[in-house]
């Protein structure tokens, strides 16, 4: 099982590599020269040859990339053209306040989906099974920045029941689970939650539909068993397939969340970027896609090896 | 999806088995089960009319779309003759709406094709041939797939900068990584398919057994699995102009005006709301026509 494990961190190495590849290209690909945004256009050779010299732009691009990458490695992740403060430093906080929104998002989106998926895909064709494939049509359909501004048209501006935007009274700095700080993340959290929402509706229904037609549910019910306990066996099975898509929608939550965060203010990664965007601060962007694309990679291959852990087929077919 | 999570994986194609029929048979079975699927008729009605409504958007656009009024700036729906209201600038909405579907669905629309034409190119060169060529390809791609989609057309269109061109190329990259994965598996499994084998050893160049063998029984189920990316990529697309990348002011696009009538959420809502429920028709509408579309395909023999 170890050698499992080994294998499946190698494979995930090259990606982790090719990620990084792409994440020091970002700032080639931006448009003129790196350095435009720290010097003048009309400023004179001399200065620029230095401060070319002084940045390291006048190097071979592999050199220049391992040292990048030797930097980042070591939590250098440059300064912020905009700010000059330290790129790592904006970020801790941000990443903090994004996980936040994220495991709450998670935890309404997940719960409800393998809610909804379960007895969708146990009772086919009722009622419930109507509510969730529409739940998941619209999970998936929904452009979810707008349906953020209709929860806040809703919520905040009619019936002033919620914040419509910001973390809480304290602000970026702390977040305390309280009823004040809820409050605040509730509607940012649901707005990011409706996809996941739908796909994992989706997932669970289909993943119990098709374990409830396999023999071996017949062959439980033939032996006498209660509803539950074949549920409990159902479950089981589904259980490897469900956990994966749910820790991938996690990544995609935590990474994908700069239109939810924009449209609520929300002080994450994703407004740090959006700031970012907004100050041509390529720095800043690139460390922000660099560490959130590197959580996702290294979250794809937790899921891969906890997948295999669960799952006893997948441990004994790779066994052979 | 991203989103965020916009799950790009979620829908899978399902390989359409060679039949054994003829073709002409296996559409005109395709055709009797579409057009017994009343939701999916319903669905590609709409689309029609949204398509042509922003065809011909300067013929049925009630007003100038770019006409600023400072005096009528965000009235509500009705006011003077302006059916869905006016934006901060005092524009008619509903003009904005007709003529901003024509950027909207060029920015959803053209990424998934040309995701469609380079992704399907690389897939399946990658699955027929195999060995190194698929090695290479297909790690290149799974870089790109490591990324989640909505990140990814961040991270493209962030560094590019603003613009219809660079959104449109930013999103392609999104959309090239999952295209290249499904054509790859469909063809290698048609690959290993008897009757592939059958015409290699009657003779046939490889060239020839690509074309009319293995591309002919590819592009079905890969067309209908870049189908179900355009409500993706309408979404994605108006997102980045939501952020301000995209589309850039003074054009008329849904998510541009939903970003720029934001601030009005305090004055009007419903004005306010009704881009959003624009893009959000257009891509349900995709999203059931694809639904219907891979259930009529999905005919076996």
């Amino acid at each position: 099982m170890f050698a499992l494990i080994a294998r499946r961190c190698v494979y995930a190495l090259p990606i982790a590599i090719g990620v990084t590849v792409v994440c020091f290209s970002l700032v080639h690909l931006a448009p003129g020269d790196p350095l435009n945004a720290v010097v003048s256009p009309d400023a004179p050779a001399d200065v620029v040859a230095t401060l070319k010299h002084a940045y390291g732009f006048d190097r071979p691009l592999p050199i220049q990339y391992v040292r990048w990458l030797f930097r980042a490695a070591s939590g250098d992740l440059g300064r912020s053209v905009a700010t000059g403060r330290p790129v790592a430093e904006d970020m801790d906080q941000a990443i903090g306040n994004s996980v936040v929104l994220a495991l709450v998002a998670a935890s309404f989106g997940f719960t409800l989906g393998c809610l909804f998926g379960g007895i969708a895909g146990y009772a086919r064709g009722g009622v419930i099974d109507r509510v969730a494939s529409l739940c998941a049509l619209l999970g998936v359909s929904v452009p979810h920045y707008w349906l953020g501004m209709v929860l806040v048209i809703v919520f905040s501006v009619e019936l002033g029941v919620l914040p419509a935007i910001g973390m809480g009274p304290h602000g970026a700095e702390v977040w305390a689970w309280n009823a004040n700080d809820l409050a605040h993340v509730l509607l940012p959290a649901i707005t990011l939650a409706v996809i996941p929402l739908g796909i994992v509706t989706r997932t669970v229904r289909a993943a119990v539909a098709e374990a409830l037609n396999q023999e071996f549910v017949l062959a439980l019910r033939a032996k006498g068993l209660r509803s539950g306990a074949v549920l409990r066996h159902v479950m089981k099975n589904v259980a490897p397939v469900c956990l994966a898509v749910m820790g991938i929608q996690f990544g995609y939550m935590l990474g994908g969340s700069i239109l939810v965060e924009t449209v609520f203010a929300w002080p994450g990664t994703g407004f740090l970027m959006n700031d970012a965007i907004f100050r041509r601060d390529i720095p800043v962007l690139q460390g922000v896609i660099l560490v959130l694309a590197m959580f996702f990679v290294g979250l794809n291959l937790v899921v891969d090896i906890v997948q295999t852990l669960i799952d006893p087929r997948m441990r004994r077919g790779t066994a052979r | 999806m991203t989103s965020p999570a916009v799950d790009i994986d979620s829908a899978p194609a399902t390989p359409v088995r060679p039949v054994a029929a003829s073709a002409r048979g296996y559409w005109r079975r395709v055709g009797r089960r579409l057009s017994r699927d009343p939701v999916t008729i319903v669905c590609a009605a709409i689309l029609a009319l949204i398509f042509l409504s922003a065809i011909f958007a300067g013929h049925l656009a009630p007003a100038d779309p770019y006409k600023t009024s400072m005096l009528d700036r965000l009235k509500p729906f009705g006011f003077r003759g302006h059916l869905l209201g006016t934006d901060e600038l005092g524009r008619d909405v509903l003009s904005r709406l007709l003529y901003g579907g024509r950027l909207s669905l060029l920015l959803g629309v053209s990424p998934v094709v040309a995701a469609l034409a380079v992704g399907g190119f690389l897939g399946t060169v990658a699955g027929f041939f195999g060995g190194a060529i698929n090695t290479m390809i297909m790690r290149t791609v799974d870089v790109f797939y490591a990324f989640p989609s909505v990140l990814l057309a961040i991270a493209i269109s962030g560094s590019l900068g603003a613009g219809i061109t660079n959104a449109i190329l930013s999103l392609t990259i999104v959309f090239i990584p999952p295209i290249a994965r499904v054509s790859e598996s469909v063809t290698a499994g048609v690959r290993n398919l008897d009757y592939v084998g059958a015409a290699r050893a009657s003779g046939a160049g490889l060239f020839s057994v690509l074309r009319v063998h293995v591309l002919r029984n590819v592009l079905g189920p890969v067309f209908v699995y870049a189908t179900s990316l355009i409500s993706v990529s309408i979404i994605l697309a108006s997102g980045l102009s939501f952020l301000g990348l995209g589309v850039e002011p003074p054009h008329a696009e849904w998510g541009l005006m939903l970003n720029t009538l934001r601030p009005a959420i305090y004055i009007d809502p419903t004005v306010a709301a009704v881009p959003g429920a624009a893009i959000l028709l257009t891509s349900i509408s995709f999203n059931l026509l694809t639904d219907g579309l891979r259930h009529a395909m999905d005919v076996r023999a």
